[in-house]
């Protein structure tokens, strides 16, 4: 019976499954791009760096800790009106991705902030010294430098969407999550909790392997 | 060639204003190896960044070839900097390139064409003896190796300066002599005008013409190296002086030493003549070398000797007076 009950929610699984996937794609291949521009402009406006400018880096730093420091749930709510401008929908995973992706810039912002200071400050100033320009600094010396530290990022802001997909799920942004509170917690099925909650592991162990794979495939040190 | 015309540098610390460099003007020509040398914290390092401007002076001017380049920004800074090569202490090679694109990375820089990069990459790591690590990642190289690589790529776009920022101070003795021996091997082929900063007088004799000391911002004495050896002026100058040729004598020796001790420096041609066994001869009187070494810095030897001067008074006195006319300098260290 229990079985039974499983196997006839497969569809739903499948939707969910999908819808899961959209979310993540969407809000860590729009928040990677965005987050890095951003992480970098932290970093490169910081004291002694090539854009340096107080002003911009501390703006958008208490900027960042301003959308950090509000709980994800509050974020989604206030971003709705957001949403339905964007996406002419407030309800769906398209719509949910909206207020995913502004939560995971931020997110990824700090995490490339932190992986560019990792970066030797000698090599940069060698660079530098041999007439490298900002944009040359970047793609020649921060972007390999930084690589690996980059892909750890993506896969911790990765690993971070998922759990956040759940509580889209809330607003109606469906995916996996959602699913092990409608079918799991309020209809009091341990079992398809149980499944839920595996598919999640299993999702967020498969991105940490690949992102560690790339993450040291790609380490020189 | 390189004018460095009454600059200061100031940093805001969190107390107070610090002064890094004071007031230095230094004029450094044409296929000079210029050694800066002092103690840590002299502002040496500082002095260095502001002939590419990696550190802006805040007073002063620095002038390459008449051309003073100080207010210079963006894209024609650039185009300065493409011309003055530059190495480190700790090599600062980037980690995630092979030692060819560290190498052809300034040449990429400055965007020369992909053949030319490839001639040139070989050309440099044969100067520099690395060929056979070419395709080697840094993390693969010895200390040696990596700053052999770090000079390779100062020397990319063939710059007419090269500034070395305490180039051999992390690595063993052996490979610091190898790596002096090689930017000396370099400066004789190719004729580059070079900067080399350095906290020890053994470096700067080992490659440099001409020596600037600096001591807490301020360039205490400047001059030809082989006469800043032998008449060292400033007391840093003169303790950097002793510390390099090392002549200290053990307590014992000094305690029980009878008659007179005294200190002769030779100069040029002298140090080869028999000045102490004419001396001898001359005046009756024993001497016996206790300590003694002949350096040669650009090719002229330079002696210096510890002398025991034993015999009558007058003896020793008109030995001492002797020597003075004999050598380039003696000082009566007792007696």
């Amino acid at each position: 019976m229990g079985n039974q009950y499983l196997l006839s929610l497969w569809p739903d699984f499948l939707k969910a499954f999908w819808e899961t996937f959209q979310m993540l794609g969407i809000s860590l291949v729009l928040s990677i791009d965005a987050g890095f521009v951003l992480g970098l402009l932290l970093f490169a406006s910081d004291r002694g760096l090539f854009w340096e400018n107080r002003l911009l880096h501390n703006i958008s730093g208490f900027l960042i800790n301003v959308i950090r420091s509000t709980p994800f749930v509050i974020l989604l709510v206030l971003l709705l009106p957001l949403t339905q401008r964007l996406t002419g929908t407030t309800i769906g995973p398209v719509a949910a991705s909206v207020s995913l992706t502004v939560a995971a810039i931020v997110f990824y912002a700090r995490l490339v902030q932190a992986s560019l200071c990792e970066v030797d400050r000698g090599v940069i100033e060698a660079a530098t010294a041999f007439g490298a320009s900002p944009f040359q600094i970047i793609k020649e010396v921060l972007l390999p430098e930084a690589f690996p530290g980059l892909v750890r990022g993506v896969t911790v802001t990765a690993i971070s969407l998922v759990g956040y997909s759940a509580m889209a799920g809330i607003v109606g942004g469906g995916g996996v999550g959602d699913l092990a509170i409608r079918f799991g917690y309020y209809r009091y099925r341990t079992d398809v909790m149980l499944v839920t909650v595996v598919v999640l592991i299993i999702i967020v162990q498969v991105i940490q392997i690949i992102g560690d794979k790339i993450a040291r495939d790609a380490d020189k040190k | 060639m390189v004018t460095i015309d009454n600059v200061s540098v100031e940093f805001h610390g969190t107390q107070r204003l610090l002064r890094a460099v004071n007031g230095v003007s230094l004029s450094i020509r044409e296929g000079d190896v210029f050694g800066i040398v002092g103690t840590s914290g002299a502002g040496k390092s500082t002095l260095l960044r502001t002939i590419n401007l990696l550190q802006k002076p805040t007073f002063g001017r620095v002038v390459i070839d008449s051309v003073d380049i100080t207010c210079y920004s963006g894209i024609d800074l650039r185009r300065v900097r493409q011309k003055i090569g530059m190495i480190f202490q700790q090599f600062n090679l980037i980690h995630t390139k092979t030692v060819f694109d560290n190498v052809a990375f300034p040449m990429r820089i400055a965007g020369k064409p992909q053949t030319e990069i490839a001639k040139r990459v070989l050309y440099l790591l044969e100067l520099v003896g690395l060929l056979d690590k070419i395709y080697a990642y840094p993390s693969k190289l010895s200390g040696g190796q990596k700053q052999r690589v770090g000079i390779a790529r100062a020397l990319a776009n063939d710059p007419r300066i090269l500034l070395c920022d305490e180039p051999a101070s992390a690595l063993d003795l052996e490979t610091t002599n190898a790596i002096l021996d090689l930017l000396k091997g370099i400066h004789r082929k190719l004729g580059i005008t070079m900067l080399l900063i350095s906290h020890e007088m053994s470096v700067i004799k080992k490659v440099c013409t001409r020596v600037a000391v600096m001591s807490e911002g301020v360039v205490v004495e400047e001059g030809n190296v082989y006469n800043i050896f032998a008449s060292p002026q400033h007391s840093l100058t003169q303790s950097l002086v002793a510390h390099s040729l090392d002549l200290e004598l053990p307590e014992r020796v000094l305690g029980s030493a009878k008659g007179a001790l005294v200190k002769a420096v030779y100069k040029g041609i002298k140090a080869e003549e028999p000045v102490l066994s004419d001396a001898i001869r001359e005046f009756g009187v024993g001497i016996n070398v206790l300590h003694g070494k002949i350096e040669y810095i650009n090719d002229q030897p330079l002696g210096v000797l510890i002398l025991n001067i034993t015999g009558n008074e007058q003896g020793v006195g008109q030995t001492i007076e002797y020597l003075r006319t004999r050598t380039a300098s003696v000082e009566v260290i007792h007696g």
